[in-house]
């Protein structure tokens, strides 16, 4: 068990490691490092992968975040394409729950980045129900601004702040 | 620009005067007035923007008995408040001429003059014998050689900081024709640990940043947008959980009691009460649509005042009950609007660059303060209800969140001075003077200031 489960570490820091020398510098701060991260969905049929069904493969079989311009709540193509390979892994697994987590940057009032976190988990949900999931399946919740990813004050920081975020609240076993 | 402070003979009917010292009198439950038969005669208009605080002379207090140590602790509360308001000037003790050794014998008015004071302040702390003590306070017109009015005030030992907050509400009230808000306290969310792991708790301390007192443990909850209820029992706020949409809640001070206001799939945020303490303005979210909504507190009603896609929110109602203001994108950007206490008749009232939110109606009725965020930098202002003669006070980084004092002169918020810098609160008057930090134990945002305490 032990075991399995630093085998599993290594894999994720190799795939790390990996997207960290693919990227250039400028991607490394973007949405885009979570994607190169993401191993094609064969990597969960690898007996050394992580196991399926877990965070862990969501994480990298997906990706759990889309990211959204200053004020904008709406998905570009990239969350899209982020959200349906979440919607595939969820039919795949359809035991799994999820909480769709809304999240702002600072530049705001706390009361308008509640709203706008909102407004982004339930754009994130609607995508996926709109894709098939069953919409009792999903919770959204916002944080507003008040749970940075990212805790810097630069524009890196605030575009990886304003995100939608998947967790998974309950596995099957 | 001509110095706002004047003084000048009082316009004050002796009458209306005495009617306030006994509504104050009725009010206290440990006050009451020994001799109550000035009306001011030196007063500051507070009303423009002024330049130079009044020179004003506050030897400490006589003391009797065993009051020694009390009596320099009160004095310096009472110099304190008035010099925080930026309207006084305190005179340092060292330049003054006459020892106040009785407050029973008329200073020598020419030895006060000598040192600059226009007003002097005379005071005794008392032992009484069952444990309590009473602060008896003279104030003199300096240049008119005359008492301008009397106080006394009977207080538990222990509750000597509010006897001498209330000394300070007298001495500011009775030259400045306005009601003073020393009396009052503040709570406001004080926050922990670094931007990745942040702790919001609710505190609660006196406007002066006295007796810090944690009324939640940040445990299970973050707590944000605190407000005081105008009864002064109740607190509102926002409980942010983890593993739930956040919810507006009540918070009992006296008993520690904490209720959901309602439940709700989505979530409840930016609470605040109606000025009459009945109902709780806030917003309702409903898959991602906020919307303001107004829930009556004894039969748990909740009734939606706007029906928008956009977002709308940060309803505060008038003093007189009939109108709300809130913050809504409708427009495209965040501006304020307001409506009638109804739903009806919403009108935008601001039309500049950039967002407007948190708007909080004055409680004169006159202003509504707000949260300015124009390309980088945030700003707090006011502006009036028609939207005309907007004022921005104060800027940086992150301004946000105003509360006002009371009485309508001082608004408080929190701000972030530079970016990734501490949070704290501040102080600024309406006019954008006397901007000043807010003591309190670490960092602290979301400042809500409560009615007079009585």
């Amino acid at each position: 068990m032990i075991k399995r489960t630093l085998g599993k570490a290594g894999l994720i820091l190799a795939l790390g490691a990996m997207a960290a020398c693919a990227s250039t510098p400028e991607e490394a701060n973007t949405a885009s490092d979570y994607e190169t991260v993401a191993p094609t969905t064969t990597a969960r049929t690898e007996p050394v992968g992580p196991e399926p069904g877990t965070l862990e493969d969501f994480q990298q079989s997906a990706g759990d975040r889309v990211f959204f311009g200053y004020n904008q709540y709406n998905l570009t193509n990239e969350a899209q394409g982020t959200l349906s390979r979440q919607a595939a892994w969820l039919k795949e697994f359809p035991e799994v729950r999820l909480r769709l987590v809304g999240n702002a940057d600072e530049r705001g009032t706390r009361e308008y980045n509640l709203a706008l976190g909102a407004r982004r988990a339930n754009a994130a949900k609607s995508y996926l129900v709109g894709l098939g999931i069953d919409p009792s399946r999903i919770t959204t919740i916002s944080y507003g601004k008040e749970r940075p990813i990212d805790p810097r004050s630069t524009p890196d920081a605030w575009a990886k702040n304003r995100n939608a975020t998947t967790m998974l609240v309950s596995v099957g076993s | 620009m001509r110095t706002a402070r004047r003084l000048r003979r009082s316009r004050l009917d002796p009458g209306v005067t005495m009617r306030r010292f006994l509504a104050g009198l009725l009010a206290g439950a440990c006050a009451f007035a020994f001799t109550a038969n000035a009306s001011a005669q030196v007063e500051i208009d507070i009303t423009r923007g002024r330049t130079d605080p009044l020179p004003i002379a506050v030897p400490s207090y006589v003391a009797s008995g065993d009051t020694a140590e009390l009596s320099t602790q009160i004095t310096e509360v009472i110099e304190a408040d008035l010099e925080r308001s930026g309207l006084f000037a305190p005179i340092d003790e060292r330049a003054f001429v006459e020892q106040i050794s009785s407050i029973n014998v008329r200073p020598r008015f020419a030895d006060w003059r000598v040192i600059g004071a226009r007003v002097l302040v005379t005071g005794e702390v008392e032992p009484l014998g069952d444990g309590r003590v009473q602060l008896n306070t003279r104030l003199w017109d300096v240049a008119g050689n005359q008492q301008l009015g009397s106080v006394a005030y009977k207080t538990p030992r222990e509750n000597w900081r509010r006897a001498a907050h209330k000394v300070a509400d007298f001495i500011y009230s009775n030259l400045t024709g306005e009601e003073g808000y020393f009396d009052t306290r503040i709570v406001f969310v004080s926050e922990s640990g670094n931007k990745l792991d942040r702790t919001k708790r609710l505190m609660i301390m006196d406007q002066d940043g006295a007796n810090p007192q944690a009324l939640t443990d940040g445990l299970n909850y973050d707590v944000l947008t605190p407000r005081f209820s105008p009864s002064n029992q109740q607190i509102t706020y926002l409980a942010l959980f983890d593993n739930q949409p956040a919810q507006v809640y009540l918070f009992n001070i006296e008993t520690g009691e904490q209720e959901a206001l309602g439940t709700y799939r989505g979530m409840t945020f930016a609470p605040r009460f109606s000025p009459d303490g009945q109902s709780v303005l806030f917003s309702v979210e409903q898959n991602g649509n906020s919307d303001v909504a107004i829930m009556d507190l004894r039969t748990r009603r909740l009734r939606t005042l706007t029906d928008n896609p956009a977002i709308d929110t940060s309803p505060t109602m008038s003093p007189d009950g009939r109108q709300i203001a809130f913050a809504s994108d409708r427009g495209g950007s965040q501006q304020i609007y307001v409506m009638d206490a109804d739903g009806t008749n919403q009108r935008r009232i601001t039309f500049g660059e950039g967002t407007y939110g948190t708007p909080v109606w004055s409680p004169r009725g006159d202003l509504i303060a707000f949260t300015r965020q124009y390309k980088s930098r945030f700003y707090i202002g006011v502006v009036r209800t028609d939207g005309t003669g907007e004022r921005l006070l104060t800027e940086s980084y992150l301004d946000e969140g105003p509360t006002w004092s009371p009485n309508g002169r001082v608004l408080m918020f929190h701000r972030e001075e530079r970016p990734g810098g501490p949070v704290g609160l501040y102080s600024v008057d309406l006019t954008g003077q006397n901007l000043r930090p807010v003591p309190t134990p670490g960092e602290a945002s979301d400042p809500a200031w409560s009615p007079p305490l009585n």
